[in-house]
């Protein structure tokens, strides 16, 4: 039982941070539409200058303080995300209006391919370690309950509740503010929007922004569990069943499909994996996705796709 | 000048349904196919066979496989490097378990498994499309990457998935030095490529384009969008295992799962974007371009850094290579949706009214 759950929260961890690189996949998508598959080179490029940053303030600027360090690094690769963000409205997507959405998961397929190559020449390509403070120890919990407890890292936990913060900031940035507002008019219709006088151009620069914020903010917590490397990328791939299982327009979805696909694929890894050799943890997201497809193609809370195939 | 069709009637639909009409090119063609064939083997170094040659007619043989699918049905298909090692883990079963099986009906019974696998991840295509697709096709890629990886029957249980084979042979003749693998590429492509412009052009052909174009209309008209939708599946991954078996066998000789991964499928899908979406002609400017743009930057780029007195190394380039692909990507998607076989034809178009205007 112990062991179980063990795996279960483990599970459960692994899927908040999923949840954390679908949210970007589901907030583009909402708004403008595009299947944005670049959020994981996106990632990426965040976290890659977010630990070089880090790197570079304390000697160029000498600021000794290691908490005001991060933070002026965090600032400044929110500010690089932002103006890669303006960017990519301005080069790409601003020129792609109106095309279909298979040209322009294509496009996004290029800016994958730029950012990842654009990164690794600006920032190196080694592995940097990312040390923003969270605590490596591990905890253990219900002692009392189970002979031994139940082993849990503390950072996992801390990036739960990090993940937890951040979703609910977006809900109500999404739910009270004007922008919020906006933004939901977009992503329910781009023609009637803009007839109102929302300023599509400008929504899309902020919803990639946002992309960029919740790229910047999961990419620290994975780096500074696995240090920032090329494989952080990869880890995207892992998001798109995940948007898939909780449907491509719903936030709660992206949140609920992570967490079945971090608990589905950690458990079944370990109780149905043996039978097949193991590592059925590569694929078996994207068999459950491919079988939630042809079962019900909107998702878990996905919008009800009425479109004839 | 030379580039005109005046003068040249057709008399018989024959004639005119050719799949060069004009005469010139058919004359270029020809000339290309002699070159190809006689010139090339005589004259190119050993190190353009190893680098260059074989795997452009390999890749583009594989793009023209994936074209079939995402340019002529537009059914989009990130799983094309799943399709390939299926092909080409299919024909070494067969090699290795058969005594004495031909090469060349090894890799097409590679081809015919991995059309089977390609319509069995087909099938999601009659209830989805577009990204969700997508995603269906990295599934197949992420299963089979899996599957040779862990599945110690289908590698003939060698370790980590690495098979080789060795002694190919065609009709007693050896195919063992670069020329003779090029001159077998060769011919491999060409008569696929034949029977791939004929397919397109012929009623298969324009039912996929019907699908592609709009799907709802052309059911309308009597096609039936799953027999459309499975054959375009089933010969996109036919000839895509073919290549892939041409791949593992005659290029590689001894491979991995990792030599199918998904970079390979990102990789086709780029050429066939570059090259030109729903085009025979554009899989090869595809296949060649990213083939040759790689080579090319390695030797040039840390040449035109040391002039300006910087050091790139290997690590740079392949970096610059990817920012240089993805900007090429972008650009032909917003300028010229229609790849290099666009351009080769609007070129030619010029051609033949120069030097007037119109």
């Amino acid at each position: 039982m112990g062991a179980f759950l063990e795996t279960l929260i483990g599970g459960l961890m692994a899927g908040m941070l999923y949840s954390l690189i679908a949210l970007g996949f589901v907030l583009i998508f909402k708004a403008s539409g595009v299947f944005n598959f670049a959020q994981g080179a996106m990632v990426l490029f965040a976290a890659l200058a977010m630990a070089r940053f880090a790197q570079w303030v304390p000697q160029v600027i000498g600021v000794q303080d290691k908490l005001l360090a991060n933070a002026i690094a965090f600032v400044g690769a929110l500010a690089l995300m932002i103006v890669l963000a303006w960017l990519i409205e301005r080069l790409v997507l601003g020129r792609l209006v109106n095309q279909e959405g298979i040209t322009l998961l294509m496009a996004t397929l290029g800016i994958t391919y730029f950012l990842d190559g654009f990164g690794q020449t600006l920032f190196g390509s080694d592995i940097y370690k990312l040390d923003v403070g969270m605590p490596k120890d591990p905890l253990f919990m219900f002692q009392n309950v189970f002979q031994g407890g139940i082993l849990v890292s503390k950072e996992d936990l801390y990036a739960a509740v990090i993940a937890a913060a951040l979703v609910a900031v977006l809900s109500l940035f999404f739910q009270k503010t004007a922008t919020g507002r906006a933004l939901r008019a977009v992503a329910d219709d781009h023609q009637a929007a803009q007839s109102i006088g929302i300023p599509l151009s400008r929504i899309w620069v902020i919803v990639w922004s946002v992309a960029g914020f919740v790229a910047l903010v999961a990419g620290i917590i994975w780096g500074s569990k696995l240090g920032v490397q090329f494989s952080l990328g990869l880890v995207a791939l892992k998001a798109l069943p995940v948007v898939i299982l909780g449907g491509l327009t719903s936030v709660p979805g992206a949140i609920i499909g992570g967490l079945i696909i971090g608990v589905g694929e950690k458990l079944s890894e370990v109780y149905v994996g043996p039978m097949f050799g193991g590592g059925i943890e590569i694929w078996f997201a994207y068999v459950l996705a491919l079988l939630f497809l042809l079962v019900r193609p909107q998702g878990l809370f996905g919008e009800k796709i009425i479109d004839r195939v | 000048m030379l580039y005109r069709e005046n003068g040249q009637f057709k008399t018989s639909y024959r004639a005119d349904q050719q799949i060069f009409p004009i005469v010139q090119d058919r004359i270029a063609i020809a000339l290309l196919l002699v070159v190809a064939a006689v010139v090339i083997p005589w004259t190119a170094p050993e190190y353009l066979f190893r680098a260059i040659l074989i795997p452009f007619l390999i890749l583009s043989l594989a793009a023209l496989g994936l074209n079939i699918l995402v340019g002529y049905c537009g059914q989009i298909s990130l799983g094309t490097g799943a399709f390939m090692a299926v092909g080409a883990y299919a024909a070494y079963n067969f090699t290795v378990r058969i005594q004495g099986m031909p090469l060349i009906v090894a890799l097409l019974l590679g081809g015919v498994c991995a059309t089977a696998i390609g319509v069995l991840f087909g099938i999601p295509s009659l209830r989805i499309k577009g990204l969700y697709l997508a995603v269906a096709t990295l599934a197949a890629q992420f299963f089979t990457d899996w599957a040779f990886l862990r599945i110690k029957w289908f590698t003939n249980d060698s370790l980590s998935g690495s098979v080789n084979v060795g002694g190919l042979q065609v009709f007693g003749w050896p195919i063992d030095t670069p020329v003779q693998k090029y001159l077998f590429c060769l011919a491999f492509v060409v008569v696929f490529a034949l029977l791939a412009k004929n397919l397109v052009r012929g009623h298969l052909g324009r039912e996929w384009m019907a699908i592609r174009d709009m799907d709802v209309a052309a059911e309308v008209i009597g096609i039936r969008p799953v027999y459309a939708k499975l054959t375009a599946f089933a010969v996109s991954s036919f000839i895509v295992g073919v290549a892939g078996g041409l791949w593992g066998f005659v290029h590689l000789g001894s491979w991995e799962p990792a030599a199918f991964s998904i970079d390979r499928s990102f990789q086709l899908l780029f050429m066939v974007i570059i090259g030109g979406l729903g085009s025979v002609m554009g899989s090869f400017f595809g296949a060649a371009f990213i083939v040759v743009v790689p080579i090319f930057l390695d030797q040039a780029l840390p040449a035109l850094g040391s002039m300006v007195g910087l050091h790139i190394d290997t690590a740079t380039v392949s970096h610059i290579v990817f920012m240089i692909f993805g900007t090429l990507i972008v650009f032909f998607l917003i300028v010229e949706p229609h790849g290099m076989a666009r351009l080769w034809s609007t070129g030619k178009e010029k051609l033949r009214l120069w030097p007037f205007p119109h």
